[in-house]
């Protein structure tokens, strides 16, 4: 059992996510950063989409009620045992009655904590993820509050496993992330669309599970006779299914990134949909992080595709042999 | 059972792991419908590595896994779903009518809507006095009766968990049209009736929204402790297809509805149809006032 002390600014459950019930409304929830979140649950032994504590900003301060093998992946936020520093990336024991809790974040936005055995709440549509606005799943279906208390699963971890340097991703202040254009892009007046990918973006404080918004340039939209539905606005469409890392562009300006809180539908227009592994990287953004954002064709999104399942191969053969 | 009148549908990637389908640019119950049709049949055959099917109102999406399922061998399957449903008029589907007592102007919606005229069209109206004018009602109370009157298809069900978007199921001139808020709120009482464009609404949980309120109804559509008996099986009520009947009640009506959600008693009045689509618009009111006719048989 874990006990929370200090709740952090904003910390859940949450495992690989949910799939089969986003055409109810319903997202796939899960790590926003999917690869911090198997780094995490391979260095303490559990399978890789077991259920972790993701940490914005600011870590929690938990106590342990038992032994346990913990390990923090993500953003740069070192742990402390007791008040003892511990690195990050690397596996290290906890004992009943010791405190974890975290220095700054110095990199990075999302810190993974796993516990060896994974945190057991109970699975709700097949995950144990937390879906808040939907008030479902993880610890009651919200973030942690002091006072809760965490069941851990059976699990025996081996402390001082190590991810490699060259297996951890760097956090930057100025980020590139892969996009393929396509959805209601035809919507954009070409000068929008080169503005689209020639701009700087800033992301904003509005950045949390559900959605990433930036600031930069308006885009121009190519004039229309409102489809009938639409709403008068150029960047309205007859309300649609929002995929899992689509951009939209509400009113042409400040681009919204979908996250996997997403809310699934709506009638903005969607110009854009950020690779499934990049969504890492724009996970570890934090507000002020300055992003572009690259066309890339499908072939070229299925070799990103491969390349990052190579990584997470290594980085299992790195951690399950050594 | 294929036809060629429908208009072809538009294909795009979303990322690489959804494609997304436009059927229409405007929307009608034909296009909707289409996607009921096509997302239906391809539920049927769902093959390996899709994750979600997500019919809308004009459109729908797929999210897939490219890795089990080639990203070109489900666009050529999408494309021919959609060449066999063709215009779907001869495709049926099994529905339900679904019965929704509402509470129009209470207190609770006023509230709401009072803190927030500055982002309004009409700061001295109320939302229904609004949308009554601007559609030519002369009072709220035809209003209501037009909007409680017809029934509306659930075309959608999303945006947060259980949400459904309905439209009005009668011919285009006769529809209600209602500008979303100029900003949105940041409130929005949990089970507000909304109107937003050609689409009614019931916010399935309290939060922002855009949103015109109208009323608030006392039935639960989204239980995610599935305690209430309509939430045996799953934890949302509505489904795409379902049909929908506002019934107006009143305060005590309100009061005693909530007290058997209280107690756990209250069901939602519900009964199995079949929706035909050429049936419906061959003699729209007629086969809308057989359909309501079924609700208290």
């Amino acid at each position: 059992m874990i006990t929370v002390r200090k709740p952090g600014l904003s910390t859940t459950v949450q495992d690989a996510g949910r799939n089969g019930y986003y055409d109810l409304g319903i997202p796939p929830s899960g790590a926003l950063d999917q690869y911090s979140l198997r780094a995490a649950n391979l260095l303490v032994g559990n399978p890789a989409g077991a259920a972790v504590l993701e940490c914005v900003y600011l870590g929690p301060e938990l106590e342990f009620a038992g032994d346990a093998v913990v390990a923090v992946a993500g953003a740069a936020m070192i742990p402390r045992v007791n008040g003892e520093e511990r690195p990050g990336w690397e596996s290290f024991p906890v004992a009943a009655g010791d405190v974890l809790d975290f220095g700054y974040l110095t990199g990075g936005a999302r810190a993974y904590v796993a516990v060896s055995g994974g945190i057991d709440v109970p699975e709700v549509l097949g995950s144990r993820s937390t879906y808040a606005l939907g008030a479902l799943g993880g610890h009651e279906g919200r973030p942690l509050a002091e006072g809760d208390v965490l069941p851990v699963g059976a699990g025996d971890g081996t402390a001082g496993r190590r991810a490699p340097e060259e297996l951890r991703p760097a956090f930057a202040k100025e980020v590139e992330v892969r996009v393929m254009m396509g959805l209601y892009d035809h919507r954009l007046a070409p000068e929008g669309l080169a503005a689209f990918l020639d701009t700087t973006w800033t992301l904003t404080p509005t950045a949390d599970r559900i959605g990433f918004r930036y600031k930069g340039v308006e885009l121009a939209t190519v004039d229309r006779e409102p489809p009938f539905g639409a709403g008068q606005d150029p960047s309205n469409i007859v309300d649609a299914p929002y995929p899992i890392g689509s951009i939209q562009v509400p009113g042409s300006v400040e681009p919204i990134i979908l996250h996997r809180d997403a809310v699934s539908g709506g009638g903005y227009m969607m110009v854009a949909t950020v690779l499934s592994g990049d969504l890492d990287v724009v996970a570890q953004s934090a507000p002020n992080t300055r992003t572009r954002f690259v066309a890339v064709d499908l072939d070229q999104a299925l070799a990103v595709r491969a390349e990052r399942r190579d990584r997470l191969r290594r980085l299992e053969e790195a951690l399950t042999t050594g | 059972m294929t036809s060629t009148e429908a208009p072809p549908a538009r294909y795009s990637w979303g990322g690489d792991e959804h494609v997304f389908v436009e059927l229409a640019e405007e929307m009608s119950l034909t296009a909707n419908f289409r996607a009921m049709a096509i997302t239906t049949m391809l539920r049927e055959q769902r093959p390996d590595g899709v994750h979600d099917i997500c019919p809308a109102n004009a459109s729908y999406q797929v999210r897939y896994d490219p890795d089990v399922l080639e990203p070109h061998a489900l666009l050529d399957l999408l494309r021919d779903i959609e060449k066999q449903v063709g215009d779907a008029r001869d495709f049926t589907l099994p529905s339900r009518l679904v019965e929704i007592p509402v509470l129009y102007r209470d207190p609770w919606t006023t509230e709401t809507l009072m803190r927030f005229r500055d982002r309004h069209q009409d700061p001295d109206a109320t939302d229904i006095e609004y949308a009554a004018r601007i559609n030519g009602y002369p009072t709220v109370e035809e209003f209501i009766d037009a909007h409680a009157g017809s029934p509306w298809f659930v075309s959608m069900v999303g945006f947060v968990a259980g949400l459904p978007f309905k439209f009005q199921m009668v011919p285009r001139e006769r529809a209600i049209i209602v500008p979303k808020y100029l900003r949105p709120r940041t409130d929005t009482p949990k089970l507000t009736v909304g109107y937003g464009g050609c689409f009614a609404c019931i916010y399935s949980v309290r939060g922002a929204g855009g949103y015109q309120m109208f009323g608030i109804t006392p039935a639960p559509i989204y239980d995610p402790t599935q305690s209430l008996p309509d939430f045996t099986d799953f934890m949302v009520f509505f489904r795409p297809g379902d049909i929908v009947k506002y019934t107006p009640i009143d305060r005590e009506r309100y009061d005693a509805q909530v007290a058997e959600v209280e107690a756990g008693t209250f069901r939602i009045n519900a009964r199995p149809v079949e929706f035909s689509l050429q049936a419906f618009l061959d003699d729209p009111d007629g086969y809308n006032a057989r359909l309501l006719a079924g609700l208290h048989e």
